[in-house]
Parts: C-alpha cells; sequence; structure tokens
C-alpha cells in the first residue's frame, strides 16, 4: 500500500459520518509507530527455559498444579484460577518442571514473585487442545450454536486477561457483563501511546482472527450495538478490519459491528476516554462501564478469544512490540509466555552498549526495568529499548508556577497542581478531597509541567499512603471492635456470675428457710402451723430471717447441750487441748 | 541495570525558564514602539532594572542559600525587571527603579518563598508602592510623546542626555523638565472630566488626548503589546480566558456606562488602547504564579481585573488602574480556585448524563 493511498484512507477516515463526542485536554504526540508496524509478525525462538510467574493478573495469584520434576506439554495447565477474580495459567512450551520458586518479574523496583521454571525441551508437544468450533465452520452459524456458558468456560480455562493492560479476567468480566444489561460492546484498538505498534500489526495480520473474536464475545454480552473504536493513525489496519467484517454479513436483526475511527490525541485509547469519545457518556467515578451498560475489551483480548475457541490453545503467547533507538530492526514478535527478555532483545538484535532505559510498556505508562533478567509475561505489549538521547531524561524539578498547564491537559478534568500541592504536604485529606482517586495515571501533566514536575509520581505516592491509612484504620477499627467486643463479653460474664451469685443466694435462702422450719418443727414441735404457710410468700423475708435465727439459736443450744453432761475426764482433755492450744 | 526513571518519558522541550525568555522576547514589539514614543528613558529604565533585579536575585538566593545559577537563569527576575522598566515613567530617577526593583524582588517574591509561592505579582507590588510613596514621579516624568512634540514645541533628550539625567539628575542647558513632559491622555482626560472643565467633544478638540484609537502615542504602545500578545495566544504560552475576559468587560463597561452619557465618558476604544491596557491584559494579569488556575476562575479573574479598571479609572484616585486592579484581584485567585473546581470525570453524572 503506497503512501498516497494511504493518506485517501485516512481522510475517509475522518470524514466518517459517525457522531463523535471529545474529552477535555489530552496531548498531541508524535507515534513513533512507523518504525516497527511495517514488518510481518515474526515468531520468537522457543527459550532454554521458560519462566511463568504466577500472577499475571488482577486478583489472587493461581495455584500451582504440577511439581517439581513433573513433565508438561505444551498448553497444559501448570497452575489453576484461585477464587472468583483470577486466572489461570499453562505451559507454554514443553519439558520439565525444573523449579517452582521466586524469581524476578518485570517490575520497576526488581520484585520477585513465585514462578514455575520449565526447562524446555526440543520436541514442544502440544497438548490435547479441545477447541469449540474449527475455521471450517462458518461464522455466522457456528457461534450461534455455542452456549455463552461454553464460551466463557473456554475463556475462563484458557486463562485470558484483559491485554490491553488492565491484566483484569476477561472470564469475570465476561460473567458480571452477562448479569446486566449491555447496551454497548467497545473493542478498544485506539492504542494511543507512542511506539506502541502490537495491536495495529495484529489488526493488519489477523484480522479475521480479531472479528472472530469480537463476534464471539458479542454473542457472550449480548450487546445491542459493538463499536470498535481505533485512532485514526492506523489506516491499514482500518481497511483490514474493514475488509474482514465484509466477509461475515450479519443478518440483518443482529446489531452490525461498526469501526469508528476516533482523532489520534493521547489518551483516547483510555477506557474511560474512549467511552467519553465513542458515547458521550462518562463512567461514574469509582464505577464501572458495566454501570452505564458498556463493556470494553481490547482486540487483542478479542484475538485470544478467537484462538481459546477455534483452536482450543490458551494464552501461551503475545504479540511483543520491541522498538526504540538501541533495536537494530523494530517490530513485533510473537513471544511465548516466560521467555526472558534478554533472550528476545538477542533475536531481534539490540546494540547493548547504546541501551539507555529498557521500558516495558510504552513512553507515556511504561515503567522501567532495572535488569532485562525477567520473563515476558501477559501484560508485556512493548518493550522500548531506548537510547541515550531518545527519551527525556529528568532535569531537576523547579517550583510550580501554577501555569494551569498540567490541569488544562487532563484528561479527567482534574487540578493536578492542587493535587501535587497537597500531596507534597502530605495532607492526603486534601489531596483526596480533590479526587486524587480519578487519576488514571496516563501522565499527561508530567509531560506539560514546564517546572519537570514527577506529577504522577506524586499522585501515585499519595494513593498509596491513602490505601495504607485506610489499611491501618481498618486494623485499629477491627482492634477496637475485637477490644469493646472482649469488655463487653467481660461485663456480660460479670453480670452472668452475679446473677448466678444471686439465684445461689435466693436458693440458699429458701433452702435455709426450709431447714429453718424443719428446725422449728423439732424445737417448737407445732410442725403443723408452719406446714400452712405458704413458703413462696415473699412478705415472709423476716419470717425467714427470724427461722434462721432461731434455727442457729436452736444449734447453739444444741452445742451448749453437747458440753453440758462432761464427765471429769472429759473436761480435763478440753482444758488440756484449750492450754495447748494457747501455747501454740 | 539501566537507568530507573518514573514514567512518563516523553517531555517537550518546554521549561519555565524557555516560557519567561519567549514572553519577554514577544514584550519587545511593545518596548521598541514605547522607546520610539516616549524617548530612551523607557531603556534605561529597563536596563537598570534588569541589573538590580538579577543582583537582588542572586544576593536572595545567596542569603537562603539556594542553587544561584538554576533559579537565576528561570528568567523569572529578568522578566519582572522588564515589566517594572516599561511600566516606570520614562523619565523616571535611578532610585525610583531602584526601590521598586527592591520591593518587587526581595519583598514580594522572594521573601514569600520566591518564584512560584508569591502571592502578589512582583512588577505590580513595585508600581503600587512607588505610586503611593512617590507620586510626583511617578505621574509627571512622562515624557511629551513624539507625536505630539511639534505641537506643544517640547524638547527631547538624546540617549545620553537620558542617562544624564536617570543617573545624576543633570539636565541640558536650555532644557527644563517642565518642557520635557506632558500629562499623559488618561490624565488629561480625568483631570478635565472630573473638574468639569471641558467635555469630551471639546477635549477632542484640543488634539492633545486622542488618537485613532485611543491615547495619542499610548495607542501605538498598546497595539504593539497586543501583537505580542495575540503571538503568545497563539504559541499557546497564555490562555485566552484572562486577556479575552479583561478586555470584554472593560471594553463591555466603557460601552455601557458611554451611551448614558457620552459628555463625560471616552469610547471603549480609548479604555482599550490607551495607558497599559494591553501591557495588563497579556503581559501582567497572565502571570501564573498570581493569577486563577482554573477555566472559569481565570474568566472570573481577568473580568474582575477589567471592572477594576474601569472603576478606577472613572470614580477612582488614579489615571490608571493596571497596578490596582492586579493587586486586588491577587488576593481573590484562591478562593476564585476554590469555588470554580471543573467538574471532575464521573462526577455528579445524574444531571449530566441523562440526555
Amino acid at each position: 500500500m503506497n503512501a498516497k493511498q494511504n493518506n485517501t484512507i485516512a481522510q475517509t477516515m475522518k470524514e466518517t459520518m459517525y457522531k463523535l463526542w471529545s474529552f477535555p485536554g489530552g496531548i498531541t504526540l508524535a507515534g513513533n509507530k512507523s518504525q516497527s508496524n511495517q514488518e510481518t509478525i515474526s515468531t520468537a525462538k522457543t527459550p532454554k527455559q521458560l519462566i511463568i510467574p504466577l500472577s499475571q493478573h488482577i486478583g489472587q495469584p493461581a495455584e500451582a498444579v504440577v511439581k517439581v520434576g513433573d513433565k508438561v506439554l505444551k498448553g497444559q495447565l501448570l497452575a489453576h484460577a484461585n477464587g472468583a477474580i483470577s486466572a489461570p495459567i499453562h505451559a507454554s512450551g514443553s519439558g520439565i518442571v525444573s523449579a517452582i520458586e521466586e524469581h524476578a518479574v518485570p517490575h520497576p523496583s526488581g520484585l520477585v514473585a513465585l514462578c514455575i521454571i520449565i526447562d524446555t525441551d526440543d520436541y514442544q508437544q502440544w497438548f490435547d487442545c479441545q477447541p469449540l468450533l474449527s475455521d471450517a465452520d462458518t461464522a455466522e452459524h457456528s457461534i450461534h450454536n455455542l452456549t455463552h456458558e461454553q464460551i466463557t468456560t473456554q475463556i475462563a480455562q484458557a486463562g485470558i486477561v484483559g491485554l490491553g493492560g488492565a491484566l483484569f479476567p476477561s472470564a469475570a468480566k465476561l460473567h458480571t457483563a452477562e448479569q446486566k444489561q449491555t447496551e454497548t460492546l467497545i473493542i478498544n484498538a485506539a492504542e494511543c501511546e507512542p511506539y506502541i505498534t502490537c495491536d495495529d500489526v495484529l489488526m493488519r495480520r489477523r484480522p479475521e482472527e480479531v472479528i472472530l473474536g469480537i463476534l464471539l464475545i458479542k454473542k457472550v454480552v449480548g450487546a445491542k450495538k459493538c463499536l470498535i473504536g481505533i485512532e485514526d493513525n492506523k489506516p491499514e489496519a482500518y481497511q483490514a478490519l474493514l475488509a474482514a467484517i465484509s466477509g461475515y454479513k450479519l443478518p440483518n436483526t443482529e446489531p452490525q459491528i461498526e469501526i469508528i475511527p476516533v482523532p489520534a490525541r493521547y489518551p483516547a485509547g483510555g477506557e474511560k476516554q474512549l467511552i467519553q469519545v465513542l458515547t458521550g457518556k462518562q463512567v461514574p467515578s469509582r464505577g464501572l462501564p458495566m454501570d452505564i451498560g458498556i463493556i470494553c475489551h481490547n482486540v487483542t483480548t478479542a484475538a485470544a478469544v478467537y484462538q481459546a475457541v477455534y483452536r482450543g490453545e490458551p494464552l501461551i503467547s503475545r504479540i511483543v512490540t520491541v522498538t526504540g533507538g538501541a533495536v537494530k530492526h523494530p517490530q513485533n514478535i510473537e513471544v511465548l509466555i516466560g521467555t526472558p527478555i534478554r533472550e528476545v532483545l538477542d533475536q531481534v538484535g539490540v546494540a547493548y552498549n547504546k541501551i539507555e532505559k529498557v521500558i516495558m510498556g510504552g513512553p507515556m505508562m511504561g515503567f522501567s526495568l532495572p535488569s532485562i533478567d525477567v520473563p515476558v509475561t501477559k501484560a508485556t505489549n512493548c518493550l522500548l529499548i531506548s537510547e541515550q538521547g531518545e527519551l527525556a531524561t529528568p532535569p531537576p524539578a523547579m517550583p510550580c508556577i501554577r501555569c494551569a498547564r498540567c490541569s488544562d491537559s487532563c484528561p479527567m478534568s482534574l487540578l493536578p497542581q492542587q493535587m501535587y500541592w497537597y500531596a507534597k504536604a502530605r495532607d492526603l485529606e486534601k489531596a483526596n478531597a480533590y479526587n486524587v482517586f480519578d487519576c488514571i495515571e496516563c501522565g499527561c501533566c508530567s509531560y506539560a509541567c514546564p517546572s519537570n514536575i514527577p506529577l504522577v509520581q506524586y499522585f501515585r505516592y499519595a494513593k498509596n499512603e491513602i490505601n495504607n491509612e485506610q489499611k491501618e484504620r481498618n486494623k485499629a477499627n477491627i482492634a477496637r471492635e475485637r477490644h469493646e467486643f472482649r469488655l463487653e463479653r467481660l461485663e456480660k460474664a460479670k453480670q452472668a456470675k452475679a446473677e448466678a451469685a444471686r439465684l445461689r443466694k435466693e436458693k440458699l435462702a429458701k433452702k435455709k428457710a426450709l431447714d429453718a422450719k424443719k428446725a422449728q418443727q423439732e424445737n417448737d414441735a407445732t410442725p403443723s402451723d408452719i406446714d400452712k404457710k405458704d413458703t413462696n410468700d415473699s412478705a415472709d423475708l423476716i419470717q425467714e430471717a427470724i427461722a434462721r435465727a432461731k434455727v442457729k439459736k436452736a444449734q447453739q443450744q444444741a452445742q451448749k447441750k453437747n458440753t453440758d453432761n462432761l464427765t471429769a475426764d472429759q473436761q480435763r482433755q478440753i482444758d488440756e487441748a484449750n492450754e495447748r492450744r494457747n501455747i501454740e | 541495570m539501566f537507568l530507573a526513571q518514573s514514567s512518563p518519558f516523553l517531555k517537550p522541550g518546554l521549561s519555565v525558564a524557555k516560557m519567561m525568555r519567549v514572553v519577554t522576547l514577544l514584550m519587545i514589539p511593545g518596548i521598541v514602539t514605547a522607546i520610539y514614543v516616549f524617548g530612551y528613558g523607557i531603556l534605561v529604565n529597563i536596563i537598570l532594572s534588569i541589573v538590580f533585579a538579577l543582583s537582588f536575585e542572586a544576593f536572595i538566593l545567596y542569603l537562603r542559600k539556594r542553587p544561584i545559577k538554576t533559579y537565576l537563569s528561570d528568567s523569572s527576575a529578568l522578566l519582572t525587571a522588564v515589566i517594572i522598566g516599561v511600566a516606570l515613567p520614562p523619565l523616571a530617577p535611578w532610585w525610583l527603579t531602584f526601590i521598586g526593583v527592591l520591593f518587587a524582588i526581595v519583598i514580594a517574591k522572594q521573601l514569600y518563598g520566591g518564584l512560584g509561592y508569591n502571592t502578589f505579582n512582583p512588577a505590580m507590588v513595585a508600581y503600587a508602592i512607588l505610586l503611593i510613596s512617590f507620586p510626583a514621579q511617578m505621574t509627571t516624568y512622562w515624557q511629551t510623546p513624539t507625536m505630539l512634540l511639534s505641537q506643544v514645541d517640547g524638547a527631547t533628550l538624546s540617549l545620553l542626555e537620558s542617562i544624564n539625567f536617570q543617573l545624576f539628575g543633570q539636565l541640558p542647558a536650555n532644557v527644563s523638565i517642565d518642557s520635557l513632559t506632558s500629562a499623559s491622555p488618561l490624565g488629561i482626560v480625568r483631570t478635565a472630566i472630573s473638574s468639569g472643565a471641558a467635555t469630551i467633544a471639546e477635549i477632542d478638540t484640543q488634539g492633545n488626548a486622542f488618537g485613532m484609537l485611543g491615547g495619542i502615542g499610548t495607542e501605538w504602545v498598546n497595539i504593539a503589546f497586543l501583537v505580542g500578545g495575540l503571538v503568545m495566544l497563539r504559541k499557546g504560552l497564555i490562555s485566552w480566558h484572562i486577556p479575552v475576559s479583561l478586555l470584554a468587560t472593560l471594553g463591555f463597561l466603557s460601552l455601557l456606562f458611554g451611551s448614558f452619557e457620552l459628555d463625560s465618558n471616552p469610547s471603549p476604544l480609548f479604555h482599550l488602547f490607551s495607558g497599559a491596557t494591553m501591557l495588563g491584559a497579556f503581559f501582567i494579569a497572565t502571570d501564573p504564579v498570581t493569577a486563577s488556575t482554573t477555566p472559569k476562575g481565570r474568566i472570573f479573574y481577568g473580568a474582575g481585573i477589567g471592572a477594576l479598571i474601569y472603576i478606577i479609572r472613572t470614580w477612582g484616585g488614579y489615571p490608571d488602574a493596571i497596578a490596582f486592579s492586579v493587586l486586588i484581584m491577587n488576593m481573590c485567585a484562591p478562593l476564585l480556585d476554590y469555588y470554580t473546581q471543573p467538574r471532575v470525570y464521573g462526577h455528579g453524572l445524574d444531571d449530566h448524563q441523562e440526555q
């Protein structure tokens, strides 16, 4: 396709008649996409060792079902989903599980996490895949025959997560969508960050897979409308999708898939921004798109759904854009999950001595890796290997001059300079009141700041601190509740004790009263009088007391009687005993 | 280990220093015109002001143990100095500039914490303090505009003579201060109207106040600053909110009151193109540090300054009013910011999203 043709396509994309809205702020960035989106998708070699982290998604880490020494086949389940929000992990190559241990994973601070390490063999034998459909099936008919349950189960078992960067387990998302009325399914094909082209080449090279994947998702969510939002700087991908859609004519009764070009302005591919541009609606703060009848999926996720349903293959590889000044031939390469980044770079060809930064993700939202001896994960959409001077090195931050470029560029209409002020002063309450939690960390404000203040970093810090504080407060609350509960329990115990004592006393009193009666019977020999009296009468307490006194007296008398008629010998013995007591 | 850094990794070449320098550069058309109209005194003012400002700034940075080179090169003191230099009367003696810059840089800016922390516009603090403390020098040392020289048979000074007067107070033998200066158009109109000496039409026939658009002489300076200001808008250095709302309010109020009393109210164009209106609207009121920052807040802020300019010019005690108007609105900026926060995405949707 030559440049002239491209221009005309781009022109038609711009003129497409579909009412679009816009989002506030945003910035125009140089795309830097042409370096990597020209070639076909190459395939990375299977490495000697695969390092597969158990947590490659939002939610609980998967739970290993293999042990060290097990032989596994390619595509075999290594770890199953642990809970409702989790995703299984599969072997991306056949071989022997050599270890299940902590290993460095892609993280800005070089964090370690539990990984399953497989020493690969030379056969690369596949596990028995069980597709629901085959490519031979005509699309509309065959998809129609599948049930929602079948598709979501297949998606869940394939370990598919949101590949646009959110990493939320797709099956869980679809499950919630099924229970709610979904108006619109939005497929995010905007890919607004510079340098990244993995979605672009996927749509160019495998448009049928994308479309079939979308049809499957559409079937599950049952949306009335299906929109693909694509930035107007991808005319080839747009064209390829159009051609692919025409191959799958849907019956007129069903909503058609519409491809909507959106103006290329960062961050048009942010979920909230794309929803705003395509529908004019806003996702409620701290809510989900589902709350306004919308569900969003990424194109790459759609392609993974296709793979799962039509091939029966779990998510064990992904397309990674390897680009940047230090890369000899920037390209998109399909890499097995768990392949060490170093081996990918070796294969692509990187001038190691020229590397300044290794960034996973794009230049606006990605993070720099301290080491390349970490594996490619489901999240790795781009490896940006920059050379000296290609990207910005942060100059020292100057004071904020309140120029408001940050708030003018904020797509969420926040006031970054105010949030910065409060975050810096650790006035977290105020930072929260200025809605720091609505920040999507797109980086527009930091980009626009003439004082080079790392605003996004301050906001990450503030969110973190607030979350920690919340946790602490929850902990304190729990402790306080426990303490209060304990006090209450003690109080209850005390009351119960007192109650028991009272009852015991009453019982004793009654018993004594009874004894007294008996004693009176013995002493006065007029039992009939007392017998007639109602012992339950409460007014007789005094009587009882008198009775008790009488009993006591009677006993004393009885004792006296005991010592009345003593023999002289007995008397002598008693005296002696008393004397002994006195001496002692 | 590779270089670790937090995202974003892209950065345009824009910096505070560059912004300040470009703004200063865009004042040059106005400065050149002002020198043409009011003589070399303006140039002397600006140079003196820059020397004083950078010296004070460096001295205070030294006292505060801040990196002098880093902060001096942010060029904010340079911009303040140039604004003070242009704003002062063309024949201002050196000590007037000295005191003004001292107040601007040392007290209004550095004592409040330096760049970004000052509540009040430093240049306007300087101007207001000088106007109150030295009203004679501030109002009468205005050289006769070049356009009026032949009409009033006035004198003018060469660059050397100007330096000699401003630094050492020595005038050439046959020249007196009175022969050099004349009242400003805004001053003439104010005096005439408030004393009831003449109506607008009568002032017009005297031919010493009204030019084509605004005041004689000052209209050209205003046009030149307007050009510089429009370039700033075009380059995205300032947003449209403050200058547009300021000029619109000033124009609207003068139109409104002018339509009641034509005799005592000059036209909106006279207000817009006299005194320091354009300099104020584009270069002074837009000082980001002391202005409101939210879109709505900036509109109120600009409108407030515009209204105050009209009120002080018409009913107040001074012929021009940029400094007082800006300072009063500086006080309101935090309040405006607080009450004009934009609706954040996804907030308050109930009344908004039901379309």
